[in-house]
């Protein structure tokens, strides 16, 4: 597993929640060198003025991402089949999050 | 002595300190470790500014002669500061800033939480509003004294030169003055004696955890009661009062 450091410690990314029940959401990244050190320095850039009710952090090694080279297979979609797309139906008025 | 009289001289008390360390804080300001730590350490200047000002705002008010908590901050000689020596005592390493912070975090939140409770409203509502930062300050400044103590031979010999080198200054947290007697009395504030038991319990769950002996023995230091410091302070408010003493007035 590569694990990415240099002398700032390990790179973590940070996930903020804006209001309760929301989704968490990519804030940004730090370096620390330990899951408490993190945490407190997320709190110290992401969250120290109301930002967030809650933070996640995670070892930026420790998420598995796409290659570049693999986005064809992974991201193309399928356009010769448009059933897959919700273009059939009506937006009921009034709907926000659909 | 006049109850007013006597907050003004403990809301100084309470002020000088934070306003010292606050000071000591911003100095670390492009110098901590890395860049998380740099963030970290000026938050907590502002914090402790932050409650400075709030104190000394309302010291200049009980004082009633007109002085402000820019006065206060900015234009009294060395001897009229009543912080504790510990927050003026330098950077002298990344050790020296943490421990310093842990000593007083520690008694921040004991004092703060006690405060609380004071029959005077404005303190009582002033230490609600502190001691959020206090135990945010304290989870930070006491995780680093374990690490630092778990660490690698060279960041445990330096936290335990900090330690025994900085433990000089914990009796002044524990000693009261004419005023505090006064205060306490009243109900308006905590008899800080009272605080010691706890403080060391703390100080000793930390100190287990980071592999560190608890320095025994102390030599007492007065500070705050007869406003004697350590060569420290006058250096440190050089540079801190230099531009209202050059430019009297300056506002931004």
């Amino acid at each position: 597993m590569e694990h990415i450091t240099d002398s700032q410690g390990p790179l973590w990314e940070v996930f903020t929640q804006k209001k309760s029940g929301q989704p968490y959401q990519h804030a940004g990244s730090l370096h620390a060198f330990d899951k408490e050190m993190a945490l407190e320095n997320a709190r110290d850039l992401f969250s120290r003025r109301g930002e967030a009710t809650g933070l996640w952090v995670v070892p930026a090694s420790e998420i598995v991402a796409v290659k570049p080279g693999d986005a064809a297979p992974f991201f193309d979609p399928a356009d010769d089949k448009i059933y897959r797309h919700p273009t059939f139906y009506e937006v009921p008025e009034g709907v926000k999050n659909l | 002595m006049d109850t007013n009289q006597a907050l003004f001289q403990y809301c100084l008390r309470l002020g000088d300190t934070n306003l010292i360390l606050g000071h000591r804080l911003a100095e670390m300001c492009s110098r901590a470790p890395f860049l998380e730590e740099d963030v970290a350490l000026t938050n907590f200047a502002l914090d402790h500014t932050g409650q400075a000002e709030a104190l000394l705002q309302y010291a200049g008010q009980l004082e009633g002669k007109g002085r402000t908590e820019d006065d206060l901050a900015y234009l009294r000689p060395e001897w009229e500061y009543r912080n504790m020596l510990l927050v003026e005592q330098p950077n002298t390493d990344f050790a020296y800033v943490i421990v310093r912070q842990w000593m007083l975090d520690t008694y921040q939140c004991l004092l703060y939480d006690q405060l609380r409770q004071s029959k005077d409203a404005v303190l009582a509502g002033m230490a609600t509003r502190f001691l959020k930062e206090a135990i945010y300050h304290y989870r930070h400044s006491s995780s680093w004294v374990e690490r630092l103590g778990q660490g690698t031979d060279e960041s445990q010999r330096r936290i335990r030169q900090a330690l025994d080198d900085l433990w000089k200054f914990t009796p002044e947290m524990f000693a009261a003055d004419t005023s505090e007697i006064a205060l306490a009395a009243l109900g308006i504030v905590p008899e800080s004696a009272d605080l010691l038991p706890q403080w060391t319990v703390n100080m000793a769950r930390v100190c287990d955890k980071a592999g560190l002996q608890m320095p025994s023995g102390d030599h007492a230091s007065a500070g705050i009661k007869s406003g004697r410091h350590t060569e420290h302070l006058g250096h440190l408010l050089a540079e801190m009062q230099y531009l209202q003493r050059a430019y009297p007035g300056a506002k931004w």
